[in-house]
């Protein structure tokens, strides 16, 4: 039987270097026992074995990462047997190598919990550590001062230390504890395992947190297990707003009712001033002449003849010039277009512009609209999948779709889809029946129909895609050639 | 006479405390070691206090001012109310931050503020405060700004190089509901708003030409917040607000918040109990749509009226409520199946799936876990455990509800 005494306040190196030779001795865990620091102190520690000299030929062992992590955090716990369930499951380790990997596993779930404790004390400790100010050692006072007495159940201050540095740079400041302390001095951290005593100290911030502290506190949301279980009790003498906890349980109901009890009361004057200068529009949106594509925009903001405003980001109307020769008609916006509030931006909007230029057009030239003006769509997940609108609401939007006709008056209108040309025509052919065709509308301008741009990134196949692509851009190419040809009709 | 500090403290953190969110996770990490300064962020947030109201504190919430030109039913700072006004400097929203940063009161500052003169006159001063935070200051710290409805793109595109979050609240549930109690409010313009600030971070999170490097445009997200039972909504419209939102503006969170009785609260509005356990089913409802793989019409479905079940948490009221999917055999169903068991969270589905690579699993491994073995028996199959007959016993049910209370004779 061995008895390995160490110091046990979290340094993990003592236990590495004790528990590798024992290893490579082949030391069974039954036959070590394990001592630390404070019972060593009261002389229990009498009868410390020397370690043994392992064989040169011993190769040194090795584990999985998973398993230092694992020991490097449960070294940290207070509890006396963690040396023992650390040895006993490097030596599983040997023979189980995915053993960390087994949660049900009794010794691991041990170890899973100790690590656990320890993870949750130092999550603690980076929340109720309160610094209070102390008068600057630097002569030039260029460096403030500060200091925190702090009680851990487990020796994380070493472990946390390199936290505070990275968060409080720029000034001084000392945590201490009863399990050891830190200190930065924008040189040098320096960390002690030295038990430290509390110092009575006094700062004149703590009284503002308490302010904040009794007024954010919401007496009609009374839950004070949820609390409990975030702060424990235990934490409670260390933090400046804790004794204000009594008086606000006991007082929340009787604020509460009071609320209740109290009815109404008259708005102040200044209420009164705000909701006449409200009314007398002062702070209403612009204002632009009647028969205007600008006043048509604006009405069309707040339309709401169809359920689909509810859903969709904004109204996503035509863009172009009012005296545009050919307007084009897509179906209704997209995602993108449905963010941007502008039609033909996302994907299907590239290949629109794309092809448009190949064939030598300007897309600034026309205009560009929708049959639909709102994006109508399901969420699913963190995405949004479009569907198509149904014959109700094409009607329903169909009011815009003429008045920006009127207003245009284009000499050639090309429909890109199905939904655009039975906006147009309220004809419901098949698209392949009537694609291609210039059709004279009653209104003097020339219908064409093509395919919505959409479709194209919709084929799977390649080659179809391509042969699809190379349609779209001859009905461009008409499209060129039928703007050249129609005359302006003004 | 001009309030003393304290006392504009106390009225100007009493106002903010119906802003549910004080989250100080998922921003980029860094610390103060690189700049010589103060702050940093690490991930995951860090609640420095929690109110007895069972809040976290983490953030130092306070609005700059409460004066407001607006007049929402549901607002304590809503123009028609009597409550004490007060306001800010912004120089005194920075010491106030910067002075509890360096006592480890909080994690940053979540400022938000009532609409005085203009939304770009409010918006601009808090923008001031955060671009003095981070550039005269040297602040590291968190900051997350409420962005004030129809404020302009420049002044939000600013906010976003020095906040790490941004949230424009929808309020309500419906665009009815917002004009009948935020009359001055905007449906269509809180939504544009969020549709922009989502591209804007899209924009910012594509590699440059220059640089492979992303540039940092609000890198924990937006949010929003809406209030639970001022209105008559009931869950399945809330729910699918929410997963519309989640799908539209890539929003990192929705805060559901209960109505809460406000001081000089508006006759609009009924005083009463906030609806806790409601808004709790809410959040777990939420947490099912965006990690169980659940549709919001699915969560929903299970009872007649939209609401959802409040006694029993809506996984179990769903399993209930499609027995013929269960039990699961923990050794063999795939993961988006445990995820579906009642009493089985995504670590424990995790544990689960890393475990069973190296052994078979019984239900005293469970257990080990940390999982409820009451809660899980009937829906699974493990080694050495057949629910047999149990998933279809008429009194299921019961055996998870609460106990009905006893009278006691009086």
């Amino acid at each position: 039987m061995l008895k390995i005494c160490l110091n046990g306040c979290g340094d993990f190196t003592e236990w590495r270097y004790a528990a590798r030779v024992l290893l490579m001795c082949d030391v069974t865990p039954a036959d070590v026992v394990w001592e630390s620091g404070s019972s060593v102190e009261s002389g229990l520690g009498f009868g410390e074995s020397e370690l043994p000299v392992p064989s040169p030929t011993a190769a040194a062992p090795s584990v999985p990462p998973a398993f230092l992590d694992l020991a490097q955090t449960v070294i940290c716990h207070s509890n006396p047997d963690r040396f023992a369930l650390l040895y006993r499951l490097l030596w599983r380790i040997r023979s189980e190598r995915h053993l960390i990997g087994i949660v049900s596993d009794p010794d691991v779930i041990a170890a899973r919990k100790l690590e656990k404790s320890v993870r949750r004390d130092s999550h603690k400790m980076k929340a109720f550590v309160r610094f209070k100010e102390v008068p600057s050692r630097d002569p030039m006072e260029r460096r403030r001062a500060f200091f925190a007495w702090f009680e851990p159940d487990h020796y994380i201050v070493a472990r946390m230390a390199p936290f505070f540095k990275r968060r409080f740079f720029d000034m001084d400041w000392v945590i201490a504890t009863p399990k050891g302390s830190a200190a930065w001095d924008g040189e040098e951290l320096t960390v002690s395992d030295e038990p430290a005593e509390k110092p009575e100290i006094r700062d004149d911030a703590d009284d503002l947190w308490r302010i904040y502290y009794a007024n954010i506190f919401n007496p009609a949301r009374l839950k004070v297990k949820a609390m409990t279980a975030e702060m424990p009790k235990k934490y409670w003498k260390n933090l400046p707003e804790a004794d204000l906890i009594p008086d606000l349980i006991a007082n929340a109901e009787a604020k509460v009712r009071e609320m209740a009890e109290r009815a109404a009361s008259q708005p102040p004057a200044f209420h009164q001033r705000l909701q006449d200068r409200m009314a007398a529009g002062e702070l209403n949106e612009p204002s632009f002449p009647e028969g205007t594509l600008e006043a048509l925009r604006q009405d069309a903001r707040h339309c709401t003849r169809c359920e689909l405003h509810c859903r969709a980001t904004q109204t996503v109307f035509g863009e172009g010039s009012q005296s545009a020769r050919v307007m084009f008609v897509g179906e209704q916006p997209g995602d993108q277009e449905d963010l941007a509030g502008r039609p033909f931006v996302g994907p299907a909007g590239k290949v629109f512009d794309t092809v448009v230029n190949e064939v030598g057009l300007d897309r600034r030239e026309f205009y560009v609209t929708n049959a639909v003006k709102h994006f109508k769509y399901e969420p699913q997940g963190k995405r949004r999948i479009h569907q198509k609108p149904n014959q109700g609401e094409i009607q329903a939007c169909r009011w815009w779709l003429t008045k920006e006709v009127e207003l245009i008056k284009p000499s050639l209108v090309v429909a890109m889809g199905a939904t655009a040309y039975y906006a147009l025509t309220d004809h419901k052919e098949k698209l392949q029946d009537v694609r291609g065709m210039s059709i004279a509308m009653s209104s003097g301008c020339t219908l064409f129909v093509t395919v919505h741009p959409s479709y194209l990134l919709r084929i799977p196949d390649e080659a179809r895609k391509s042969a699809e692509f190379e349609k779209f851009r001859l009905d461009m190419a008409a499209v060129r050639r039928l703007a050249q040809e129609s005359p302006a009709i003004r | 006479m001009k309030k003393s500090l304290k006392e504009r403290l106390a009225i100007l953190s009493d106002a903010a405390k119906y802003d549910a969110s004080c989250a100080s996770s998922g921003t980029t990490r860094r610390d103060s070691i690189s700049s010589g300064g103060l702050g940093s962020t690490e991930g995951s947030g860090i609640c420095h206090a929690y109110a007895p109201d069972g809040r976290c504190i983490s953030l130092l919430k306070i609005l700059l001012t409460n004066f407001c030109i607006y007049d929402c039913a549901y607002c304590i700072n809503r123009s028609s109310s009597n409550v004490e006004r007060a306001r800010f400097t912004p120089e005194e929203v920075v010491w106030l931050t910067m002075e509890f940063y360096r006592r480890n009161y909080i994690e940053g500052l979540f400022l938000s503020s009532g609409i005085i003169r203009s939304s770009d006159h409010t918006m601009e001063e808090m923008v001031k405060i955060a671009r003095d935070l981070r550039t005269v200051h040297n602040f590291r710290g968190y900051i997350h700004l409420k962005t004030i409805p129809e404020a302009s793109a420049a002044l939000i595109e600013e906010a976003g190089l020095y906040a790490d979050r941004l949230s424009i609240n929808i309020e309500l549930p419906t665009d009815k509901g917002i004009s009948q109690f935020a009359p001055e409010k905007k449906p269509e313009g809180i939504r544009r708003a969020m549709g922009d600030l989502r591209l804007k971070i899209e924009d910012a999170s594509e590699p440059t030409l220059k640089t492979k490097r992303r540039k940092k445009f609000v890198p924990a997200g937006q949010s929003t917040q809406m209030i639970v039972g001022a209105d008559g909504a009931n869950d399945a419209t809330i729910l699918g607000t929410s997963a519309r939102l989640y799908g539209s503006y890539g929003l990192k969170r929705v805060y559901y918040s209960a109505f809460s009785p406000i001081p000089d609260a508006s006759s609009k509005l009924p005083l009463i109990k906030p609806p806790l356990v409601r808004e709790h089913r809410l959040y777990q409802a939420d947490w099912l749509y965006r990690f169980y793989g659940f549709d919001i019409g699915e969560i929903t479905s299970a009872t007649a009226d939209g609401n959802l079940d409040l006694e029993l948490d809506p996984k179990l009221a769903w399993a209930l409520a499609h027995r013929d999917c269960f039990p699961v055999d923990i050794n063999k169903a795939p993961k988006e199946m445990l995820l579906r068991v009642p009493g089985f969270g995504t670590k424990t589905v995790r544990s689960i799936l890393s475990s069973r690579r190296f052994r078979r699993l019984r239900i005293e491994d469970l257990g080990r876990l940390g999982v409820s073995l009451r809660k899980v028996q009937p829906f699974i199959v493990a080694d050495g455990w057949t629910p047999h007959r149990m998933i279809d016993r008429s009194d299921l049910r019961q055996m998870f509800s609460p106990q009905p209370e006893q009278l006691t004779l009086f």
